[in-house]
């Protein structure tokens, strides 16, 4: 269960890398259906497809009920990232927001020992 | 003056559009919930055994392994169907919607995966579905 666990988590970390290149790949998009050929959108949705079968290998064993709200867990790197690459702020409401999604896997993770 | 709107809404923000997304979104979450079942299932050891393949023989079963491809199949069209309607809604009243996915996979994952339902999960589900709606409001310097 710990191993199925430790691999949704990183599927959800490499998930939010995954995000940040689509959308630094998102930016350069323009009429001309070339620029979708971009190095930023193709390395975004490898990471996205990475983090899939991650994902899938460790949903593998394990109950879905536990596994799948880990993968919440990914917005806390996406807020970290949001602000390094994006210098997107860090609110109130975000802070507050992670910190219930920390408690709630949290909660869900004592009652996968129950 | 206060009766006249600051920001007069655009065509693609009426109501209707709205509240058209608001619908279009909270279909698939169910979707995406039923996703995340058949994956779970398709990759499950009774579906998938992985020992002893070669990379080809690998991917044979996988490609043909029905519960696993047709999951992400509901994967794909759910994001698709996001995309657009993300297009026309606010994505911070969106949020809440979207987050009603860890509901339904845990509901399912208890009907149909026969998982152990107990309160300590439920009221995780609930905190995090919350702590998401929240993360969704602070995009405008709150």
């Amino acid at each position: 269960m710990l191993r199925s666990m430790a691999l949704v988590f990183f599927a959800s970390i490499v998930g939010s890398f995954g995000a940040v290149f689509l959308k630094m790949g998102a930016a350069k998009l323009s009429k001309s259906i070339w620029s979708f050929v971009n190095s930023h959108l193709i390395l975004g949705v490898g990471l996205y497809l990475a983090s899939s079968v991650i994902y899938a290998m460790g949903v593998r064993g394990g109950q879905l009920s536990v596994l799948y709200p880990l993968v919440s867990l990914g917005y806390i790197f996406t807020l970290v990232w949001s602000k390094i690459f994006f210098n997107e702020p860090i609110t109130r409401y975000k802070v507050t927001g992670l910190c219930l999604i920390l408690v709630g896997v949290f909660l869900v993770g004592v009652g996968a020992s129950r | 003056m206060s009766t006249i709107p600051a920001n007069p809404p655009s065509p693609s923000t009426t109501t209707a559009a709205r509240q058209r997304a608001a619908i279009v979104v909270a279909s698939c979450t169910i979707l995406g919930a039923v996703a995340q079942l058949l994956i779970k299932v398709g990759m499950s050891p009774a579906h998938f055994d992985p020992t002893g393949k070669g990379l080809v023989e690998l991917a044979m079963v996988l490609a043909t392994d029905i519960p696993l491809v047709a999951g992400y199949a509901c994967y794909g069209l759910f994001t698709i169907a996001m995309v657009l309607a993300l297009r026309e809604g606010e994505l911070s009243k969106l949020f809440p919607i979207i987050a009603l996915t860890y509901v339904w996979v845990t509901l399912f994952s208890y009907w149909l995966l026969k998982d152990t339902p107990n309160w300590y999960k439920n009221a995780g589900i609930a905190v995090i579905v919350l702590g998401v709606a929240i993360l969704g409001q602070g995009g405008e310097g709150k």
